[in-house]
């Protein structure tokens, strides 16, 4: 079992409507992937809980049908004001 | 009703100042995540307890809902949930690890 690129995009977006996704296939098995994801949502947030609110969105499929999702993520870079 | 594997889980990682969920042993490890972070570890020089979780199935379970983390390896500093490997390479590349370590008094401060 594995998972498509758009279909976690699809998934991550519904949970993080402003995230920015960029999904990468490391190994071309639909198994493992590295994510960034920028959200607003990640502001303030300690990183494990940044990451919590991607796999709460990916609902339960991560370490089932996707074994490795290298995840980097943070909210967008603060406007210099 | 509290739940026993998490209790257990709880007992573990007070026992030892640094706990580490993996799939395998630091000398075999089994998985290339589980892998890293023992290299981490080491790399820190830190002194840690791993527990395998393919040898328990209860546990291999139980991590996940313990933290709502649904993946192996988990890494517990004092007690408390730090991440996966993904958390442990960023904070060792960012030298947050290695800080949390001297902060908690687990490896002396290098000179």
């Amino acid at each position: 079992m594995a998972m498509r690129v758009d279909e976690i995009e699809r998934l991550v977006k519904e949970a993080l409507p402003d995230a920015q996704v960029v999904i990468e296939d490391l190994a071309g098995d639909g198994d493992h992937y590295r994510a960034t994801i920028i959200s607003e949502k990640f502001r303030g947030l300690p990183r494990v809980r940044q990451h919590q609110l991607v796999y709460d969105a990916l609902g339960g499929r991560m370490g089932g049908e996707l074994h490795a999702l290298a995840l980097t993520t943070s909210p967008p870079p603060s406007e210099a004001s | 009703m509290s739940d026993p594997v998490h209790e257990r889980i709880k007992k573990q990682i007070e026992q030892d100042d640094v706990v580490l969920y993996m799939k395998g042993t630091p000398v075999f490890p089994q998985c290339g995540f589980s892998s890293g972070a023992v290299q981490v570890l080491s790399h820190l020089e830190v002194p840690f307890q791993s527990y395998n979780v393919l040898e328990d199935q209860d546990i291999r379970e139980g991590v996940k809902t313990f933290s709502d983390w649904p993946t192996i390896p988990q890494l517990y500093v004092k007690g408390e949930f730090v991440g996966g490997f993904d958390i442990m390479r960023e904070m060792f590349e960012s030298g947050e690890l290695q800080e949390m370590m001297r902060d908690k008094g687990l490896v002396e401060a290098k000179s």
